[in-house]
């Protein structure tokens, strides 16, 4: 485990799709919660839902695929246990967002400190009075 | 702060940010509504926006470029979707190719700003931005470092130092 580490610019983003879509499913969000708690059997696992093993299986190799869990076997048994790295990877997408908007924040912070008079050249702006208009279909 | 709240919901693909600022509805409405204010901040310093067409009215659009520190230049657009001078503003936003035209198969994010009173004066200023899938998502992420939103980095290094999430 944690062989490719959480570098968040690197090329592990490729990966970001399959992550998002994993997590989609509720099913395999709490099996991902749960596994991250500790290691369980496929089999174990496939008890706890409403759903034959095949299903739960298939939700595993999901989230195997997108670096979320890892599988061992254990004797006869497929043991599944979670990585929180790929987690925190998914996280750091929107994380990033977010940073990128801070920073815009910031600057509008600071545009706004100055006078209020300063800077704008008056031919730049645009037009008073933009008109208003009814939005189409926008949910609020 | 100015950053006072910031939900994200990686579900839906949709960060909620909400700001605020001393300043009133009408000021805050001019960094989006003023060109020359807009290109100020839209760009990180490093990668400073010029904003060139500028039509701030339903249809219209808005096209950008920026300028990255060996003379690079991204190209960017929105297309507005909805303005409510000087309280609300919605469009998508995205990338454009060396001649300004949109690139069809590139991620567009859905944006939408409100500009409310705070009670006791100044402006609470929420920003929506929403992805169209998980692909685009990445995408755009990809791309926003492609254009130098470095000051990104310090802080996901913040948040991989934070404990393991549950």
């Amino acid at each position: 485990m944690a062989v490719d580490a959480p570098r968040v610019l690197s090329g592990s983003e490729v990966r970001a799709d399959q992550v998002f879509h994993a997590l989609a499913d509720a099913t395999r969000r709490d099996i991902v919660a749960l596994v991250l708690q500790g290691e369980h059997s496929v089999s174990d696992l496939a008890r706890r839902y409403p759903m034959s093993f095949a299903a739960v299986q298939k939700h595993v190799t999901v989230l195997e695929r997108a670096g979320l869990v890892t599988k061992r076997r254990h004797g006869r048994e497929q043991r599944v246990s979670g990585r929180v790295e790929t987690l925190r990877h998914a996280r750091g997408l929107l994380d990033r967002l977010e940073a990128v908007w801070r920073g815009r924040v910031e600057r509008i912070d600071d545009l706004l400190a100055e006078p209020a008079t300063h800077s704008t050249d008056p031919a730049a702006r645009p037009p008073a009075g933009i008109t208003r208009t009814d939005t189409e279909g926008a949910p609020t | 702060m100015t950053v006072v709240s910031v939900d994200k919901d990686p579900a839906n693909r949709t960060m909620t940010l909400v700001a605020e600022f001393d300043a009133g509805v009408d000021r805050v409405w001019q960094v989006w509504s003023d060109p020359r204010r807009l290109e100020r901040w839209w760009g990180p310093p490093t990668y400073p926006a010029t904003v060139e067409e500028h039509d701030l009215v339903p249809g219209g659009s808005v096209t950008y470029y920026m300028t990255g520190p060996e003379g690079d230049r991204h190209r960017g657009w929105w297309r507005i979707s909805a303005v409510e001078s000087p309280r609300r503003l919605a469009f998508e936003d995205g990338f454009a190719d060396a001649d300004g035209a949109p690139v069809a198969d590139q991620p567009v994010t859905a944006v939408e700003v409100s500009l409310t009173d705070r009670p006791g004066g100044g402006t609470r200023m929420e920003i929506r931005s929403t992805f169209p899938s998980t692909e685009a998502m990445e995408q755009m992420l990809a791309m926003g470092v492609a254009e130098g939103f470095t000051e990104a980095v310090g802080q996901i290094d913040a948040i991989l130092a934070e404990p393991a999430v549950r």
